[in-house]
């Protein structure tokens, strides 16, 4: 196992007291896996990954309070500053979301490459410039471009390169955290296949974050389905897809026009995530949700098993069910 | 009679770029001809830098052209050039932009703009029907309770509901067309919609038109009337959206089709990955734009470039290589 997140809590200080953006999470990726990760904005999804990265201190004052994660067997949670300079970059990288803000402006290609190698190894100058050019060359950039500052790359470039960069130690898992967002449609599915190719071809583990469910469909092997900072379904993509079990990955699919098939109405997914300052008592989604019963109000769903799939909703936990007066009837 | 709201001829912009010595030109958007009716939601879909903003612009007068006409409900809109011409242009055609984190004043109340949108552009509501006429605008973008949510300041909104403020300063005007740049592409997938049904429900209840510019086809399909397709400052492709859509002609709509993402369709790796790049149309020659990257070029995409041909009723494509409907094909439509 590469990876393994157990009951994994991130609190944030804030002006309106202590934030909970990740609230119990538990999941596991294996080697050469592509982890998806979905919801939408404010549900805990950057900070998860940056949780496991350790990004998360300042200035994003968040911190841990408990849980585990075991990455290659080491407890991620308690390493020192120190020892994390050997695992990061050579043993998992990060790409970020705007490239456009994550590279160095007045820096070239090659000196940020530079930077992270001097940082992270003992390669000579001469290794650190084939080495660059090797990784260029695999994310189809020409090399001359490795004397080029940010600017004179195209959006998809810059997002290349950042890609490029990520693999110049090829890592055993990298972490992406929406890198099509700043994209249009034709270069993000030139740069998603791209991914892929490299993914299956170097064999290292992804962890995918993403808004749009539709991007993950054909990528991910595992989906984590994220609410208010907690899981709302986890597991096999395929079967998400085809058979969603929680509203909100329901809501999530439905939320925006295909191309193709009939047309039909939509209304999207009506109100917002909840505030993580105040979150509402029982289930998390219960004000959005458009089977909400009673029940749902008022006690906070477990998350039960469905066929090794996970699902946080009482719809699918037959003991909760049993008590509900309503379901009883019906 | 049956004049269109906005008719444009040869509309075409220029850019100067480089330093003195090495002037070039750069060809934003070159010879388009387009019309939109009144009521009705036209799509202009393309890449980034195909010129769909530089259109967005030209209609909304941030830039003149450098040749070519824009003639609204029939008239050339350069001819209007005296300040109350000018306010009456812009307050009939205003536009909504893509980031609703940076469009809006976050000094000021949402009300702000759309009454400073009275002061200029709306004489005639009087300082004592402004409040009345604020919660109007604003209960019609579905921002409610209309009297509170206008005092609010942008920081207190989501996103969403600030990009329904900028519907709400547009709406102010009684406009005649929205020019809408991408105002979804910011926001969350999930409310997105929202933002799409509000256009849908803004024409049919207030009857205005809608530019609607994209990348994403899907949400072009949902609410557009007719599309239009852009590459590299030219317009390659015209007609009713589901035409386009279920037979695309040019094949550079095929291509951005194909990279719609749906979860339903299979996809292999085997799907070739085009890597192409949309062209910088520096001192262009002659010969079709998209051509370095079309399956289909033939020799003659090389030196000449194709102009808009008919290919059926309402369909327009600039390709040598595209056919027509078969006529049977056509009537099944």
């Amino acid at each position: 196992m590469l990876l393994d997140v157990a009951n994994l809590r991130v609190r944030y200080r804030t002006s309106k007291g202590p934030v909970r953006a990740v609230d119990g999470i538990d999941l596991t990726l294996e080697k050469s896996q592509v982890f998806g990760v979905v919801g939408e904005s404010g549900c805990g999804k950057s900070t998860l990954v940056y949780a496991i990265a350790r990004l998360l201190g300042p200035p994003f004052s968040g911190e841990i309070i408990g849980g585990q994660i075991m990455f290659q067997g080491r407890d991620m949670v308690t390493l020192a500053e120190r020892q994390l300079r050997h695992v990061r970059w050579r043993e998992f990288s990060v790409v970020m979301q705007s490239a456009m803000n994550a590279l160095n402006p007045v820096l070239t290609i090659a000196a940020q490459m530079r930077d992270a190698c001097k940082a992270h190894s003992t390669m000579s100058d001469r290794e650190i410039e084939e080495r660059s050019r090797e990784v260029l060359r695999l994310v189809s950039i020409d090399p001359i471009h490795l004397h080029s500052y940010p600017h004179q790359l195209s959006g998809g470039m810059r997002q290349r390169a950042m890609i490029a960069m990520a693999l110049l130690f090829t890592p055993d898992l990298v972490i992406m955290d929406e890198p099509t967002s700043a994209l249009d449609v034709v270069a993000q599915r030139s740069l998603m296949m791209q991914i892929k190719e490299l993914q299956q071809r170097l064999g290292f583990a992804v962890v995918f974050v993403t808004h749009d469910m539709s991007l993950v469909s054909h990528f991910s092997d595992r989906l984590l389905v994220m609410y208010a900072g907690q899981v709302a379904e986890f597991g096999d993509t395929r079967r998400v897809f085809d058979t969603p079990r929680h509203p909100y990955t329901r809501a999530l699919l439905e939320a925006f026009p295909s191309i193709r098939g009939p047309k039909t109405h939509l209304l999207g997914i009506p109100g917002s995530p909840p505030d993580l300052a105040r979150p509402p008592s029982g289930c998390r989604f219960s004000p959005r949700c458009p089977v909400a019963r009673p029940t749902c109000h008022a006690t906070p769903p477990r998350l039960v098993e469905v066929e090794s799939d996970l699902v946080r909703c009482v719809l699918y936990d037959d003991a909760a069910l049993e008590r509900d007066p309503v379901a009883a009837e019906s | 009679m049956s004049e269109p709201l906005i008719r444009t001829v040869g509309l075409t912009r220029h850019f100067k770029v480089g330093s003195f010595f090495s002037r070039q030109l750069l060809h934003a958007v070159d010879d388009v001809n387009f019309t939109i009716e009144p009521g009705e939601i036209v799509a202009l879909v393309g890449e980034s830098g195909s010129g769909k903003s530089t259109i967005a612009r030209l209609l909304a007068r941030v830039y003149e052209p450098t040749s070519g006409e824009i003639f609204f409900e029939g008239r050339p809109v350069a001819g209007m050039r005296s300040r109350r011409e000018r306010l009456a242009y812009a307050s009939e055609v205003p536009m909504v932009f893509q980031d609703p984190f940076s469009s809006i004043n976050p000094a000021y109340r949402v009300d702000h703009g759309v009454i400073r949108a009275f002061k200029l552009h709306r004489r005639g509501v009087v300082r004592g029907d402004r409040q009345g006429e604020v919660e109007r605008v604003f209960a019609e973008v579905g921002l409610t309770p209309p009297a509170s949510a206008s005092r609010k300041f942008p920081h207190e909104l989501s996103g969403g509901q600030r990009q329904r403020v900028g519907f709400a300063q547009a709406l102010a005007f009684r406009p005649k067309l929205i020019v809408a740049d991408e105002p979804v592409s910011m926001l969350d997938v999930s409310i997105r919609i929202g933002v799409l049904n509000l256009m849908s429900e803004l024409r049919e209840r207030e009857g205005v038109s809608f530019l609607y510019i994209t990348h994403d086809v899907a949400s072009a399909r949902y609410i557009a009337d007719r599309v239009l397709v852009m590459y590299g400052g030219h317009l390659v492709e015209e007609g009713a959206t589901e035409d386009v859509l279920q037979r695309p002609k040019h094949p550079y709509t095929q291509l951005l089709l194909s990279a719609v993402p749906d979860p339903r369709a299979p996809l292999g790796l085997s799907d070739a990955a085009d890597v192409g790049e949309p062209p910088r149309v520096v001192n262009p020659e002659e010969g079709c734009r998209f051509q370095p990257r079309c399956p289909l070029a033939i020799a003659r995409c090389e030196s000449e470039t194709p102009l808009l041909r008919d290919l059926g009723p309402g369909r327009l494509a600039a390709c040598h290589v595209a056919e027509p409907d078969r006529v049977g094909a056509a009537v099944t439509a």
